[in-house]
């Protein structure tokens, strides 16, 4: 128990930290090195309830496609972030005013909460316990039979996100030579080959 | 013992500091996708640690749907933002609304 305890105040304050870093930092590409700290401690985080699925899915999915595209974008754009900068003080009252009061209505209402009395029988998908199943093969089961369609339509929205993506940032270029597959089949001899007649020592004119 | 409401606190303190983030990078696109990023990140942490305290499997196959919406989101913005780079030659939040069609 004293691991556990060690273990997840480690990883809590870890995904603290990152997140405070992600919104304080003052270079953009350490915020995103912030960002996947902050993924990587609540991996830890969901490792440590049992969820190991999850987690390994938050590594790959947040730090090793979602942070490198962050990076990329970064360190891709040309920005002056100096500039951008400008004038955040001013923002600083009013948003720590906002956080508090929003963090006070959730704690408020998380130390008040307890699950009813008719929540534990209405458990659609009970989990099994350790021995019958682990984590990712009790997953699967209810992923592939119970949710297929939002698993199909989670598919569509990834399809979806990545045609936006590439007609977003698809750029036609003109002047760049393409083959042109039919012209070249359609070619024929006649009118591309031109045989001359040379005469010795004349050269062609 | 670590029991759901650390999990809860861990939670709601990473969602406030997405928020404060938005709120602190008016003007900066990228920090505040980041600071979306972490507010969902809160979301995904606090729908595990109830399907773990609840005993119920549907809150991580819930949190997969979120992970996917947060890439998919992820992505487009950070198109949207790479093409309006292009245009303007800033990623200035008050120019956006001069984007036309």
């Amino acid at each position: 128990m004293l691991i556990q305890t060690a273990v997840f105040a480690l990883f809590a304050a870890l995904a603290v930290g990152g997140g405070f870093g992600v919104v304080f930092s003052r270079n953009p590409v350490r915020a995103v090195l912030w960002l996947i700290l902050a993924f990587l401690a609540a991996a830890g985080l969901f490792v440590l309830q049992g969820a190991e699925f999850v987690a390994m899915l938050l590594v790959i999915v947040y730090v090793g496609a979602v942070a490198v595209l962050f990076l990329f974008v970064v360190m891709m754009l040309d920005v002056d972030f100096a500039t951008l900068r400008a004038g955040m003080a001013r923002s600083i009252p009013v948003g720590i005013l906002i956080s508090l009061l929003i963090l006070m209505m959730i704690v408020w209402q998380a130390g008040r909460w307890s699950a009813g009395s008719d929540a534990r029988p209405g458990i659609a998908s009970p989990t099994p316990p350790l021995e019958e199943a682990e984590n990712t093969v009790a997953l699967g089961r209810i992923l592939y039979t119970d949710h297929v369609l939002l698993f199909q339509i989670a598919g569509l929205i990834l399809l979806v996100a990545m045609i936006g993506a590439i007609v977003l940032t698809f750029r036609h270029k003109s002047g760049v030579k393409r083959q042109d597959v039919v012209r070249q089949m359609y070619r024929d001899p006649a009118q591309s080959i031109e045989l001359k007649d040379v005469d010795p020592g004349k050269g062609l004119r | 013992m670590i029991g759901l409401e650390h999990y809860l606190v861990v939670a709601a303190i990473l969602f406030v500091t997405g928020i404060f983030g938005i709120f602190l990078n008016r003007k900066n696109v990228i920090i505040m996708l980041m600071s979306i990023e972490l507010i969902l990140l809160a979301v995904n942490i606090n729908l595990v640690s109830f399907s773990v305290a609840l005993g119920d499997m549907v809150g991580q196959v819930f949190t997969m749907f979120v992970l996917t919406v947060a890439a998919a989101e992820a992505a487009i913005g950070l198109a949207i933002l790479v093409c309006f780079f292009r245009n303007r030659g800033s990623i200035a939040v008050n120019d956006v609304s001069q984007m036309k069609g």
